[in-house]
């Protein structure tokens, strides 16, 4: 399902019925029908095209703030792990700090200042998310570090970033994936609750949760305008949840508890 | 024990310099004046003045560690300055009489939230891949993956306009003053109902996934295995001696998602229009209102702070491998 | 949710000193029955979008803000039905004939809301905290042409100008404030501080404050010694709900008795016959119109047989119903119809793309090429950008509709939607635009020098367009220095007639404002001014009142 919505949302211009963003006055709030399959919006343009655009940019939310939490995370996870002393408990002190903050709160006092556009988002979900993917990382850098191949490595007198790179790293890339597969979806939801509040993706550009934001005030004579990107944000996040839960349940069970954690919203 | 504790609350300082110090950060690298207006239309009237005197009187023209180190001596003080807004109130008093709804409404969410996570936890760890894991598995996940404002919409129309079993918005009806005790508390109730059943179900997935793992965890150890070995009853097994080791954590896990449900009472405020945290932070955020989203942010990752602290300390009363490590560190 | 609203000072204050004002669709009161009197009774619950600021209005810019304190407050004059100025505080005015002198007799017996008498000291010490520059408030401007206000009477003010200036009276309908509370905090600068700013404001309004819960609600009473006619309404409860989608339900489930709509609401959400019974529908043109407006340094649209060529091919009706679904007004000038300044005989340019592509010939765009596109004698196309801010889909959409007409005209037009603040610096005050679609809020007073004077062109200046005709000058320049309505009627008229034949933007429409109220309440009479402008005079039968305890 993640796959076949990544595949419909890179081909939305070729697939798109029509120009998501013009609007015809004649058609608006039309019901669906088969010109339009999922109906108009109060500007006359076509949900279904919006939707297909919208889905490229809730997807690219998800996956590149994510792709940046997660940088981030192995970064200085692997760093605080790999060198243990002050160094971790530094980085392991500015996880706990990073942690005591309400995300949201921290987003949308930063949301203030920066002007909200897609690639403000990104980075500010992404900048906000990297403490849980850190702390799994450390901790299996910590397990990995008393491993025989790697101790052995270093006696043979393999450099520290190539021990880490060739050897560590990879071990450790297990639980990140669940990670970041449980953090798309959390991503996508924290952009649309950001869109509720107008500091979401700014328009003309649709992502799911302008469009359904935008859907919320002709809720009761359209109801296809909230109805289908709700179930649409939905249904993503169910199948990213599920699928990471799948994948985490068949690794080794070590990881549940630190992976656990990851299930929060904001 | 006491060690502990000393040694968990040492840690804390630290934490709490960098709150502030991320708090004052996060406002102050980012470009963009006070007061700059975001409106539609001209105005045909403009006073150029109200700039300058917002930078005299919050020396917003002095280079930023001066204003760190002024800001940070007056919190000290508990002094968060006074707000931006034209009321030019403390604001610590706007905190405070926003605060005890927000602590309120998340300390009911959490009470009911565990209430309901750790049956559906403990049960669907013990009946692994049946019918009733899979339908709460996907219960739960609904509830998580379900935008909030969305859900809160859809049942503020049929519970407030089409059944009009219960008011839509607000925290009290107009006639509160003049009704007894009981009906307060039954009008409080019903005005609080929707905005708890959205937050509950959107927090509900986090916690019962959670007690499941660590249920699952707990019955594949060494005594969970010898106590049945033992022939015990498998109610007693569960009950008695998995659950109360499952449950553990939970303390932790308490503390930690405190930020979580107070970031999540942004909307849910803003929605059913609770005058609490969520609502005065989103205001403040619109007006750029420095002052009161710098002590929003102190304030509430300071309350987490505290959370987390008790929570250790909590937890370490609990469990008996804290409590032996810390006499064995005293040694 | 929406952003906090913020409205502009002059639309702020237009607001406040008397509702929207607008064209009247009939000057019945739909709402009375046949054999009804005025009750007292009942309470009004209406909706605020964000919280209060504050309690004393002179020094918060705030919507929510003014809305109540227009009601605890007063001035010496106020706005009637059509927006002529009336005496509220003030009994009676004059002016010298070189207008430069101005004096109030003040209505004798009004009380403030604590029982001490208002009196003409109050008048002036409301001056001089206007004045005072440690006074935070954004309407100093409108006292600084003031040389000096004196009390010889407690019932008489005088007041000097340096210069005639044409607002004089209408600034005078700025919000009364008591000597005898608030002296001591004004001179000390703090006035935001002082308690009748948090917890008991004193006025000569209608209504006297009762409670203040933050977020949550703000609540009058009735002042049983108000100097005019009512109030009726016993108490006014705003609540504060930020969400408009959450408004808009709480008035379906009856829960606020008023609320504006949106035209999709309007049209299409509240038909429904519970809907009608429960609640009467107004609506009258908001106090802003939009317009599209040329760089007039641009040689192209500085002829103006072009500027004419494109209005003859904008057709303002189908722009109305295509993005205000048909509530609103084609505009043909900067004022509103139906007040006193506004003209309604002058040029118009009905939609005829014959007249258009003539006008364009003779303004020497007479060929076409392969792209179907008008080009001048040096063959280049018309082609221009057309620039409006982000965040406002219908000025978008009436940027799409326009070029969509201009095209027929084979004007070729690229629409840019750029964000507010880079907006306004970066093409606006930088004066880096071909053409804008923009709205100007309107204020009470017609005097507009700012807007069209040639000498109000610099950066930080309103004309932006760059707009420069002698008579216009001539004409804004005697209306601002007459203090005679009738002179400046003229004035105002001829410039309407000036601005019609210039075009030097295309006045495209006022948009409605759309108000619903409970049907339970009476006495409402939609004018020019709104209906709000007489909400001491609405009452509620004792039959169908709804909240009766307290």
């Amino acid at each position: 399902m993640g796959v076949c919505l990544a595949v419909l949302a890179v081909l939305a211009p070729v697939i798109a019925p029509w120009d998501p963003n013009r609007p015809d006055i004649k058609k608006i709030l039309a019901a669906p029908s088969s010109i339009h399959p999922l109906g108009t919006d109060q500007l006359g343009r076509d949900v279904l095209s919006r939707m297909l655009y919208g889905a490229r940019v809730s997807l690219a939310v998800g996956f590149v703030s994510v792709g940046i939490a997660s940088l981030i995370g192995v970064m200085l996870g692997s760093f605080a792990g790999y060198n243990g002393g002050p160094v971790d408990g530094f980085i392991m002190r500015l996880v706990d700090l990073m942690l005591v903050f309400p995300r949201f709160f921290l987003l949308l006092a930063v949301l203030a200042f920066l002007r909200p556009s897609i690639w403000t988002i990104m980075a500010v979900i992404g900048l906000t998310g990297w403490m849980g993917v850190t702390r799994l990382v450390r901790a299996e850098f910590l397990a990995l570090k008393e491993r025989e191949f790697v101790v052995w490595s270093q006696s043979v007198g393999a450099s520290g970033f190539r021990i880490v790179w060739r050897h560590i790293l990879p071990n450790a890339m297990a639980p990140v994936l669940v990670a970041m597969t449980l953090g798309i979806p959390a991503a996508i939801l924290t952009e649309s609750g950001l869109s509720f509040l107008g500091l979401g993706v700014q328009p003309p550009h649709a992502s799911w949760g302008n469009i359904l934001n935008e859907g919320k005030d002709a809720i009761e004579i359209g109801w296809w305008l909230s109805v289908y990107p709700g179930l649409a944000i939905l249904l993503t996040v169910l199948s990213y949840n599920l699928f990471g839960e799948g994948i985490r349940d068949a690794l080794d069970p070590r990881l549940r508890q630190s992976a656990g954690r990851i299930v929060t919203r904001r | 024990m006491l060690l502990y504790a000393l040694r968990r609350l040492l840690l804390a300082i630290p934490l709490l310099i960098g709150i502030t110090f991320v708090s004052f950060l996060v406002i102050h690298l980012a470009p963009g004046t006070p007061g700059e207006v975001q409106t539609g239309d001209l105005s045909i009237q403009s006073d150029k003045d109200m700039q300058k005197l917002l930078v005299e009187l919050y020396d917003l023209d002095k280079p930023l560690h001066v204003q760190y180190w002024k800001w940070v001596t007056r919190l000290v003080r508990l002094d968060f300055g006074r707000s931006f807004s034209p009321d030019a109130r403390p604001v610590l008093q706007k905190i405070r009489e926003r605060l005890p709804v927000t602590l309120f409404l998340n300390i009911v969410e959490l009470l009911i939230i565990v209430t309901l996570a750790v049956p559906i936890g403990v049960l669907s760890a013990t009946r692994q891949y049946s019918v009733f894991d899979k339908v709460t598995t996907v219960f739960v996940f609904v509830g998580f993956a379900t935008p909030d404002f969305w859900l809160a919409l859809l049942l503020m129309i049929l519970f407030g306009v089409q059944l009009g079993w219960l008011p839509i918005s607000g925290l009290r009806s107009l006639n509160w003053e003049y009704l007894s005790f009981w009906r307060q508390l039954w009008d409080f109730a019903g005005h609080l109902a929707l905005p708890i059943l959205v937050a509950t179900f959107g927090g509900l997935a986090g916690f019962s996934r959670y007690m499941r793992q660590s249920m699952l965890e707990v019955v594949r150890q060494d005594y969970v295995q010898s106590a049945r070995a033992k022939g015990l009853s498998e109610r007693v097994v569960i009950g008695k001696h998995a659950l109360r080791n499952a449950m553990l954590p939970i303390v932790t896990i308490l503390g930690l998602s405190l930020p979580h449900l107070v970031g999540g009472s942004v909307i849910v405020e803003s929605i059913f229009a609770i005058p609490g945290m969520g609502q005065l932070m989103v205001q403040a955020v619109f007006e750029r209102d420095y002052p009161v989203i710098m002590g929003n942010l102190v304030i509430v990752s300071t309350l987490t702070l505290v959370a987390n602290l008790v929570a250790d300390i909590t937890y370490g009363f609990v469990d008996p491998r804290i409590r032996v490590g810390a006499r064995r560190g005293r040694r | 949710m929406q952003r906090v609203a913020r409205l502009t000072p002059a639309l702020a204050l237009a607001l406040a000193l008397g509702g929207c004002g607008g064209d009247a669709d009939s000057a019945v009161d739909q709402s009375v029955r046949p054999g009804e009197k005025p009750a007292y009774g009942d309470t009004f619950i209406e909706a605020l979008t964000g919280n209060i600021s504050g309690l004393i209005p002179n020094v918060l810019s705030d919507g929510p803000s003014f809305e109540v304190g227009s009601m605890i407050y007063s001035g010496l004059v106020q706005n009637d039905r059509d927006l002529n100025i009336v005496g509220d505080l003030a009994e009676s005015w004059r002016f010298s004939k070189d207008c430069l002198d101005l004096t109030f007799k003040l209505r004798k017996s009004v009380r403030w809301h604590d029982g001490q008498p208002f009196t003409a000291a109050d008048v002036v010490f409301t001056y001089e905290a206007m004045i005072n520059p440690r006074t935070p408030t954004a309407y100093r401007e409108d006292f600084k042409a003031v040389e000096s206000a004196v009390a010889p009477d407690a019932a008489t003010v005088r007041i000097r100008y340096k210069q005639p200036y044409a607002k004089a009276l209408q600034s005078w309908g700025t919000w009364m404030l008591p000597k005898h509370r608030l002296e001591p905090w004004v001179r000390a600068g703090k006035i935001r501080e002082a308690p009748e700013n948090r917890t008991s404001p004193v006025g000569t309004g209608a209504y006297r404050f009762s409670e203040w819960r933050p977020g949550e609600k703000v609540v009058l009473v009735a002042n049983p010694d108000y100097h005019e006619v009512g109030p009726y309404l016993s108490r006014v409860v705003y609540r504060i709900i930020p969400s408009q989608a959450t408004i808009f339900l709480e008035l379906k489930a009856k829960g606020v008795d008023a609320a504006g709509l949106t035209a999709l609401q309007f049209k299409r959400q509240t038909e429904y016959p519970a809907f009608r019974k429960a609640y009467n529908k107004y609506e009258y043109p908001a106090s802003a119109y939009t317009y599209l407006g040329f760089n007039l340094k641009d040689p192209r649209f500085a002829d103006r047989r072009v500027r004419r060529a494109i209005a003859h091919a904008i057709n303002k009706r189908e722009l109305i119903d295509g993005v205000l679904l048909g509530l609103g007004r084609e505009a043909t000038g900067p004022y509103k119809p139906g007040t006193w300044a506004y003209n309604a005989n002058v040029r118009t340019y009905p939609a005829d793309l014959d007249k258009a592509r003539a006008l364009l010939a003779a303004a020497g765009w007479k060929e076409t090429n392969a792209d179907g596109l008008l080009v001048n004698r040096h063959g280049h196309p018309f082609t221009f950008e057309l620039i409006t801010n982000q965040g406002n889909d219908e000025r978008k959409k009436v940027a799409e509709i326009i070029q969509a007409s201009l095209k027929e005209l084979g004007i070729q037009v690229e629409i840019r939607v750029i964000e507010w603040a880079s907006f306004l610096k970066e093409y606006i005050k930088k004066r880096r635009f071909e053409a804008i679609i923009l709205g100007w809020g309107i204020g009470v007073d017609p005097d507009q020098y700012e807007i069209w004077h040639s000498s109000k062109t610099g950066p930080d200046e309103l004309n932006h367009i760059s707009y420069a005709n002698p008579e216009a000058d001539a004409l804004l320049e005697a209306g601002r220095q007459s203090c005679v309505q009738r002179d400046r009627k003229k004035y105002y008229e001829r410039l309407q007639e000036v601005l019609a034949e210039d075009q030097p933007i295309i006045f495209l429409y006022f948009r409605d404002a759309l108000p619903v109220v409970s049907s339970r309440i009476r006495g409402i009479v939609p004018a020019p001014n709104g209906i709000r402008y007489n909400f001491n005079e609405w009452y509620v039968p004792k039959h169908l009142q709804r909240y009766t305890a307290g």
